[in-house]
């Protein structure tokens, strides 16, 4: 009788903490579904807001400045180096095939199709979202995004919106700015170090891009633009807690902008590929 | 206090078209988790002051938040200026807000702006930059609220109770029909409170807004129910014993989600209720 009750104990507090695991399981995975959905509201009234007054052209030429020019030398820094080390790291595998010439194709495609848009993306990122988080998400935390709710203006419109048309716009620029001194990194190399003819390696750069590497290396700083401006929004808006707060929202929204860029960046290229016949 | 002349505008004419109740709950409830405000139902008449009264945590500010339709109810009906804000989806309430004044309970000012560009915030929305008028009635806000002369500086420059005058000129400067202030005198030392509860008591009396003011300094709420802006004085005096002036201000008292009692200051005092009897001691 005695083992019968203390097994019937034991049973029921098996099954309890099996509620309270599966109660907390549920939790999680609704709060996770309910972040997805209020990311997704916030992405789609950012581009919705483009068709509906009022428009904040000053903010957004000052979030254009801010995230333009504030990062133009970081983005000429690395993409010059990246080109530079790509150009030295290829060319004793070229060299072995006896196929140094084809260095300039190599950088070309390697820095317009994936290196140049991918590095300024997550550089953007790292120097952007976590500004617009920690900016938003400090806003947020002294209730000056409800004070301006309660003054009747749309947070959204006002600061999410310049934001991510600023973001876009400039990534794509600065991407094709990256391409360039990625290849001049890289004929610096092949110039300087391996000795190649100047004239050679720019035409194999110029003649190995195809319509399709173009439009790949164009399109993906739109998309990871619009992610970058986003994610840095939506972690800054719905940021609690305080500073410690702002912290956490600032962390977060460089690691899932980075993450997001590099994952979206295999569908994206998957998909290209596909499109246009690779 | 020896207050400046009012300034700013007259109410605007189409306020007399608008309804006489600014303000109607209908059994709201809401809860996070745990129930915060349950049935909770007033009014609030055109030109009445209602203090809100109560322990931390019984909903006062949820009740301002609510008003505003920052957040919404679980259930029940809310109705500002004659429209059901229940329903009404965010962007439609933008131009509903802009008839209301908020005072945050820490000001809420904009850190970036200085207080010029902070109190005419509204008015750069509709002009996209600052004027000649808008920075004539900024100087009339502040001249309100006596701070002029900080036009130029930014909020980190200002005490506790500037930053809290800075945002009672930045609600009022439009002349809102309705008014909610967030424990306007929370953590401020007692003359700068009376400072602040004047201001309150000069836009009820010569404005005639109707507001919530949410406290926890029962001393404010009975200098409000006490006294009247003499115009003529040009400052906040008692009302004489005996004398019919009515000061349109009543309290509303929460206790465990529910409104517990509502009506003057004579009748909160003459109240045998235990609860509210420790509550006034």
């Amino acid at each position: 009788m005695g083992v019968n009750a203390s097994a019937i104990v034991s049973n029921r507090g098996e099954q309890e903490n099996s509620h309270i695991a599966m109660a907390y399981f549920e939790d999680a995975v609704k709060e996770r579904v309910e972040a997805v959905q209020d990311f997704s509201l916030l992405a789609g009234q950012s581009l919705s807001n483009l068709f509906s007054p009022p428009r904040y052209y000053a903010d957004t030429l000052l979030q254009a400045d801010l995230i333009g020019v504030g990062s133009l030398p970081i983005v000429v820094l690395i993409g010059f180096f990246t080109g530079a080390v790509l150009a030295l790291q290829t060319s004793s595998t070229l060299q072995q095939f006896g196929s140094l010439s084809l260095t300039g194709q190599l950088v070309a495609l390697s820095m317009v199709r994936e290196l140049g848009p991918v590095l300024t993306g997550i550089l953007v990122a790292g120097r952007n979202a976590s500004g617009m988080a920690s900016e938003l998400g400090s806003m947020k935390v002294t209730e000056q995004i409800d004070a301006m709710r309660a003054m009747g203006v749309d947070p959204t419109k006002k600061l999410v919106t310049p934001r991510v048309i600023a973001t876009v716009t400039m990534l794509f620029f600065l991407s094709i700015i990256s391409d360039f001194v990625g290849l001049a990194g890289g004929w610096m190399i092949s110039y300087l170090l391996l000795g190649l003819d100047s004239n050679q390696y720019w035409t194999t750069a110029y003649q190995a891009l195809r319509f399709g590497d173009v439009f790949m290396g164009l399109s993906k700083p739109v998309v990871f633009g619009f992610i970058i401006a986003s994610v840095g929004c939506y972690y800054g808006m719905s940021a609690r807690g305080g500073t410690q707060g702002v912290g956490r929202a600032t962390t977060q929204a460089v690691v899932s902008a980075s993450v997001l860029i590099v994952v979206t960046d295999f569908f994206l290229t998957k998909l290209l590929m596909q499109i246009f016949h690779y | 206090m020896a207050s400046p002349a009012a300034p700013v505008e007259k109410p605007s004419p189409s306020a007399t078209n608008q309804p006489s109740t600014l303000l109607n709950f209908e059994k709201v409830s809401i809860g996070f988790e745990q129930p915060v405000l349950q049935e909770v139902s007033f009014k609030l008449a055109r030109g009445e002051t209602k203090v809100l009264l109560g322990e931390a945590g019984t909903g006062k500010t949820l009740i301002l938040k609510l008003a505003l339709g920052l957040i919404k109810p679980d259930s029940g009906r809310i109705t500002v200026l004659g429209e059901e804000i229940t329903a009404m989806r965010e962007r439609d309430l933008f131009s509903l807000r802009r008839q209301i004044g908020m005072v945050f309970q820490e000001s809420a000012l904009f850190d970036s702006l200085t207080v010029e560009e902070n109190v005419a915030y509204r008015l750069i929305e509709e002009t996209g930059d600052i004027t000649d008028e808008i920075h004539q009635r900024v100087l009339e806000a502040l001249d309100f609220v006596e701070l002029k002369e900080t036009y130029s500086l930014f909020p980190s420059e200002l005490s506790g109770g500037m930053r809290r005058r800075v945002a009672i000129a930045r609600a009022i400067i439009t002349q809102p029909q309705v008014l909610l202030y967030d424990s306007p005198t929370g953590g401020l030392d007692p003359v700068t409170s009376n400072t602040i509860i004047e201001l309150v008591v000069k836009q009820r009396d010569v404005y005639e807004t109707g507001s919530l003011l949410v406290t926890h300094r029962l001393q404010d709420a009975f200098t409000m129910a006490s006294h009247y802006f003499d115009r003529k004085l040009n400052k906040m005096a008692p009302v004489e014993p005996g004398s019919s002036r009515n000061v349109h201000t009543t309290f509303v008292i929460l206790r465990d989600h529910k409104i517990i009692f509502e009506g003057t200051a004579p009748e909160l005092l003459r109240s045998h209720d235990q609860y509210i009897r420790e509550y006034l001691s």
